[in-house]
């Protein structure tokens, strides 16, 4: 009894411990003193974590709202609505399947990088190295990171939706017949900028957050070893994954008044 | 003169009655030890004596649990993140393994803290960049980058980077360690060209011991956290404490255990207990 009241404190203590670490570092990388000379290692950082990315993130895109296509029209042409299929297929992309999947897609593309190349670059003292030099890595490293995954999360969360729905409208109007012009107008009508695609968009960059802060900060605090590194890129891609599932369900349940 | 337009004091570096534990271990028992200004100073001992520790706590890259460490009269502990980063513009640090940035080309890696610290034209930070390089022999190499190096030429790089902004105190880990005859002839002779020309106080990590008795005008030797003998070279060759002799003519055994702290190997051999984790499951 004793016995698990401690291990149960000892569980408090050491998550109190992870998110305060956690917070420091994103609170001396990003809050403190943002500066517009690092802008170049900003740019350099959406190149590695977001245009890199594009390829599986499209490639995903096509083939997830092609499939979106194939079922949604098999149940909708029961009841003769499948007029409606480019309507749901926007939704479902634009709400859910969007930012979700290119998060997922984002956290085990990049989010592994950047922490095995933190990892190593501790492993290897070069973050030493930059400190005994006088530069704060948080700073050089870590914020531009940050920054990056902040703002291209939500590009290739778009990018995932439009290239969905244009596989969508191949498969839909150009090979199953669904006629175009109502699969277009439903769509044009139904799915609106603030009350559906905003929400998506914020819902992605959220993720894009919370995908690169863990990340980072499971590199920056990597056991300096082969194994170390390797458990921590587990980890980034395991945990950022959860967070984005378990994010998505609050995230809907607060954007969308249930 | 500092900044503040106070004298600095004689000693570059003051550390007094330091405490240090790694987790449960305790590496640095009260230990006090002094840098005096402009002069090389060698720190031996056995390997896991905590040498480069010490180090890093004078580079504020770790807190000590009680004492002082002072650098230039200012106390590293209590400095704040900010002023943490001023203070390290006027040290070096030479890494042991050289540490340099796997990204840049051996010519960016010693650029770097001249383009962060200083608003230095471009031509003058190649010029500078090229005389460092120059100076540590590897002005051709300036091209390439460090998974191109062997781990001597690796070392010089960083040497190169470290002299970059001219500190007033360099920090040397191992820096003997793994290289040919030349290139260490070759980093002797550079250390003490830096400090005789450039009075820059040196501090060197190591147990090479001749190399480092050959230019240092003081050394510490630490063992169990402590400092178990210090003075000139030659006076500390002629001290005739065991512990110090033993380490200065590298006998394997003597008051300075060779064996990390074990049960009796007969006992431990009859008892047939297996610590291994990985092959006896």
């Amino acid at each position: 009894m004793l016995a698990s009241l401690r291990n149960l404190g000892q569980y408090g203590i050491d998550l109190l411990t992870v998110l305060g670490r956690a917070g420091s570092i994103w609170w001396l990388a990003i809050w403190r003193r943002p500066r517009l000379a690092n802008a170049p290692l900003v740019i350099r950082q959406i190149y590695q974590l977001g245009v890199l990315s594009v390829v599986i993130t499209v490639l995903s895109g096509f083939s997830i709202g092609a499939v979106l296509a194939l079922q949604g029209y098999n149940q909708l042409v029961k009841y003769g609505s499948e007029s409606a299929l480019g309507l749901g297929v926007a939704l479902v992309l634009v709400m859910e399947i969007g930012p979700v999947v290119s998060g997922l897609l984002f956290a085990g593309r990049a989010g592994s990088a950047v922490t095995a190349e933190i990892g190593l670059m501790k492993a290897t003292e070069q973050l030493s190295s930059m400190e005994m030099i006088g530069v704060d890595p948080l700073q050089r490293i870590v914020a531009p990171r940050l920054w990056a995954g902040f703002i291209s999360m939500p590009i290739l969360a778009l990018m995932f939706s439009v290239v969905g729905i244009w596989g969508s409208s191949l498969v839909g109007v150009n090979w199953l017949g669904v006629y175009e012009g109502a699969f277009w107008s439903a769509m044009q009508e139904g799915v609106d900028f603030r009350s559906h695609v905003l929400k998506g968009i914020i819902k992605s960059v959220v993720f894009g957050l919370v995908v690169t802060w863990i990340a980072v900060y499971q590199g920056y605090e990597a056991t300096p070893t082969s194994e170390g590194i390797a458990t921590a890129t587990t980890r980034t891609v395991v945990y950022s994954s959860v967070a984005v599932l378990v994010l998505d369900f609050f995230l809907t349940l607060v954007m969308f008044n249930f | 003169m500092n900044s503040n337009g106070t004298p600095l004091p004689d000693n570059h570096i003051l550390i007094e009655e330091v405490t240090f534990s790694h987790g449960q271990r305790r590496i640095f028992d009260r230990i006090s030890l002094t840098v005096p200004r402009g002069k090389i100073v060698g720190i031996m001992g056995p390997s896991g004596t905590g040498k480069t520790t010490m180090l890093r706590l004078i580079g504020g890259q770790l807190k000590p649990e009680r004492g002082i460490i002072e650098v230039d009269g200012r106390r590293i502990p209590q400095l704040s993140r900010t002023e943490l980063f001023q203070v390290r513009k006027s040290m070096g640090m030479l890494f042991q393994s050289g540490a340099l940035f796997t990204d840049l080309s051996v010519f960016d890696n010693v650029a770097f803290p001249l383009q962060i610290h200083t608003d230095l034209p471009k031509d003058m930070i190649r010029d500078l960049v090229l005389i460092k390089l120059q100076s540590v022999g590897l002005r051709g190499a300036s091209k390439l980058f460090p998974n191109e190096l062997s781990g001597g030429m690796n070392r010089r790089v960083a040497l190169a980077r470290a002299i970059a902004l001219d500190p007033q105190l360099i920090m040397y880990d191992e820096p003997f360690a793994g290289l040919d005859p030349i290139a260490m002839g070759v980093v002797v002779q550079l250390i003490k060209t830096l400090n005789r020309v450039f009075g820059i106080t040196s501090i060197i990590v190591s147990h090479d011991i001749h190399e480092t008795a050959s230019i240092a005008d003081l050394i510490y030797v630490i063992s169990d956290g402590k400092v178990i003998g210090s003075g000139a070279p030659a006076d500390l060759f002629k001290e005739d404490t065991p512990r110090i002799q033993q380490f200065i003519k590298g006998l394997p055994d003597g008051p300075v255990p060779f064996h990390y702290p074990a049960a009796d190997f007969r006992q431990e051999l009859l008892d047939g207990e297996i610590t291994s984790h990985a092959f006896f499951r």
